[in-house]
């Protein structure tokens, strides 16, 4: 069985989540080759075959282009399986690539189930098996789903080449805000969720970590209705925490917040959902109303 | 110019799931079902597109799937749409995302639109597939994850989010299809007289098999509850009681508190 593995090049750096397709291609047992669209100073530790594509020619972001590279490796190498991960560059490219190869594509794939794939749905509630129709199949990863497994190696390059023209023009990045508050040094953080209901409540939870010595934190729904700032956003496109404490208000534990906190030390959830998301990381669930439990939590502590 | 606005209806992500007679997907029983969230953002930069260009473009927004759909459909018609199609399928939680896409493109190709907004995933299967795939099908440009949009002279110049907090600036030029992001907009809430409006307006009803002429390329297996994970403490009952008990919990296990 053979995988080709899409790397990701990110400002010029070869991404080490890219190192989760390996761990992925170990699992499957199968053998690997990576294309990768990056710079000839920056290469993988893995000694097989590199399709490399210079990013100074083609862009990082260029989907119309990455397909065509991408599908040039595909037809020198047919692989059973061509692998990107879930991410904003993934799910970007995959469904070009599989609709130029009229290949079916699984998203987000959690687990291997013989020939078949584990697909998270329902907000991580559920999961789906399901069975590509054929091969290749092409796949995304789950990011943290699968191990970091770096080969070690050098690879051996095999430059790659496509030509014609892109409907898409990448202008440039837009440099991130700076922040006023660092939340990656807190020791404890209570971050609001959408569960807090209204930006009214916003002080009650922030009365919390005030009481704890911390921070305030917040998932991305209290973030993007203008509750509280971006800055204190915790998540995949937010800040990936690590506090001895992490309280989460009112919030489901949707894959992109866990990505953020689950290396948190000790994870309390306090949700009236008593199946939510977020128990499958929490050392304690509080099953309560987020506004009685927390103003109350709050009062004991000054005492 | 002529818009269209793919939306899906999905259930609340907080009810409880089990899965169908078939088992490949969820029973429909004791479910509330919404619009997806991300199409919500959708449906909005198309009529806030509408309005910038003094309500010349034609807004069309299409849902696949069983009659309940049509509740969403009327959401967005309340939100500002011109029409609304339903490609009428009772069985579309069978069709995987390529049959999806394939049958949207099978209406859109002959309709001529100038930008087509879809969610960038639903909330339910959580694909983000079809929207590409109907952008590659119809030969548009596309973009995905956008949390900024602005749109002259037939050039879309996006926002485009990556991890991190990262944004990329791109540009494309029409025909083309953008998949949109939490955050992108604020989407309106519709008013009554909007809401008494669009019962007026035209939705138009499209037999799934008049469109798709294309096989599944994946099948579902099985659809079940992921293995739960053992270990954590579940406190229930009187919140006096739970404050006390989680405070015991936390000067035991964690330093905090000294
Ligand atoms: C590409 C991408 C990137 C993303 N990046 C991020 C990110 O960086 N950070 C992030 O957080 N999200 C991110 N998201 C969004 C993520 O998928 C979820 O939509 C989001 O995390 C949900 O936030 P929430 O849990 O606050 O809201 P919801 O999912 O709506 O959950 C609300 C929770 O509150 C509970 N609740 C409701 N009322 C009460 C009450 N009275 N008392 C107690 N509990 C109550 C409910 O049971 C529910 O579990 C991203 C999504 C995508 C697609």
């Amino acid at each position: 069985m053979k995988t080709l593995l899409i790397a990701e090049c990110r400002e010029g750096r070869f991404l080490d989540t890219n190192y989760e397709l390996f761990g992925f291609a170990e699992k499957l047992g199968a053998e690997s080759a990576m294309v990768l669209v990056g710079r000839q100073d920056d290469l993988p530790a893995f000694s097989g075959k590199l399709y490399l594509a210079d990013a100074a020619k083609y862009g990082e972001y260029n989907p119309d282009l990455h397909k065509k590279l991408i599908l040039a490796a595909v037809e020198q190498e047919k692989p059973d399986y061509i692998v990107f991960g879930h991410t904003s560059y993934g799910w970007d490219l995959a469904p070009r690539v599989a609709a130029a190869l009229k290949a079916p594509q699984l998203s987000e794939v959690v687990g291997v189930a013989d020939g078949a794939f584990e697909l998270p749905s329902c907000n991580m509630k559920m999961r789906r098996t399901v069975k590509p129709n054929g091969a290749p199949a092409v796949l995304t990863l789950q990011g943290g789903a699968f191990p970091v497994l770096k080969p070690g190696g050098t690879p051996q390059v095999q430059p790659l080449e496509a030509a014609g023209e892109s409907g898409v023009n990448f202008l440039g990045y837009e440099p991130a805000v700076a922040k006023d508050v660092n939340l990656t040094k807190a020791e404890v953080i209570v971050s609001a969720g959408r569960g807090i209901g209204k930006p009214e409540n916003v002080p009650t939870i922030a009365a919390l970590a005030k009481a704890l010595g911390g921070e305030l934190g917040a998932s991305r729904p209290v973030v993007d209705g203008g509750w509280v700032d971006h800055a204190h956003q915790v998540g995949t496109t937010g800040q990936t925490v690590n506090p001895k404490l992490y309280i989460a208000c009112g919030i489901s534990g949707a894959i992109q917040h866990l990505a953020g906190m689950k290396k948190s030390g000790f994870i309390v959830a306090i949700n009236k959902d008593k199946d939510a998301p977020i128990g499958e990381v929490a050392d304690v669930l509080v099953v309560a109303d987020v506004m009685q439990f927390v103003p109350a939590l709050t009062a004991k502590l000054a005492k | 110019m002529k818009i269209l606005v793919c939306i899906k209806q999905v259930p609340d992500m907080e009810s409880r799931f089990k899965p169908d007679s078939a088992g490949g997907w969820y029973s429909d029983t004791d479910l509330a079902f919404r619009m997806n969230e991300y199409d919500e953002y959708a449906v909005e930069q198309a009529v806030q597109l509408k309005e910038q260009l003094g309500g010349e473009p034609e807004v069309v927004v299409l849902s696949v799937g069983p009659d309940r759909v049509v509740e969403a459909l009327k959401k967005a018609l309340a939100m500002g749409c011109d029409r609304a199609v339903q490609v009428q399928d009772p069985a579309a939680h069978l069709k995987d995302p390529w049959q999806i896409a394939s049958a949207i493109a099978g209406y859109a190709k002959g309709e001529n639109f100038d930008l087509i907004f879809t969610g960038l995933q639903s909330q339910d299967r959580g694909s983000a597939q079809v929207g590409v795939t109907l952008a590659e099908i119809l030969g548009f440009s596309s973009v995905t994850t956008i949390v900024g949009f602005e749109y002259a002279d037939g050039t879309a110049t996006v926002r485009r989010e990556l991890e991190g907090g990262l944004k990329a600036r791109v540009q494309l030029k029409t025909p083309a299809l953008v998949t949109c992001q939490l955050g992108l907009n604020v989407p309106r809430y519709p008013t009554l007289p909007n809401i008494m409006k669009a019962k007026k307006k035209e939705i138009l009803t499209l037999p799934m098999a008049d469109l798709l002429h294309e096989e599944a390329r994946s099948a579902t297996v099985s659809f079940y509850p992921p293995p739960k994970r053992s270990g954590g403490i579940v406190l229930e009952g009187d919140v006096a009681l739970q404050v006390d008990q989680l405070l015991d919990i936390l000067r035991d296990k964690t330093t905090v508190l000294r």
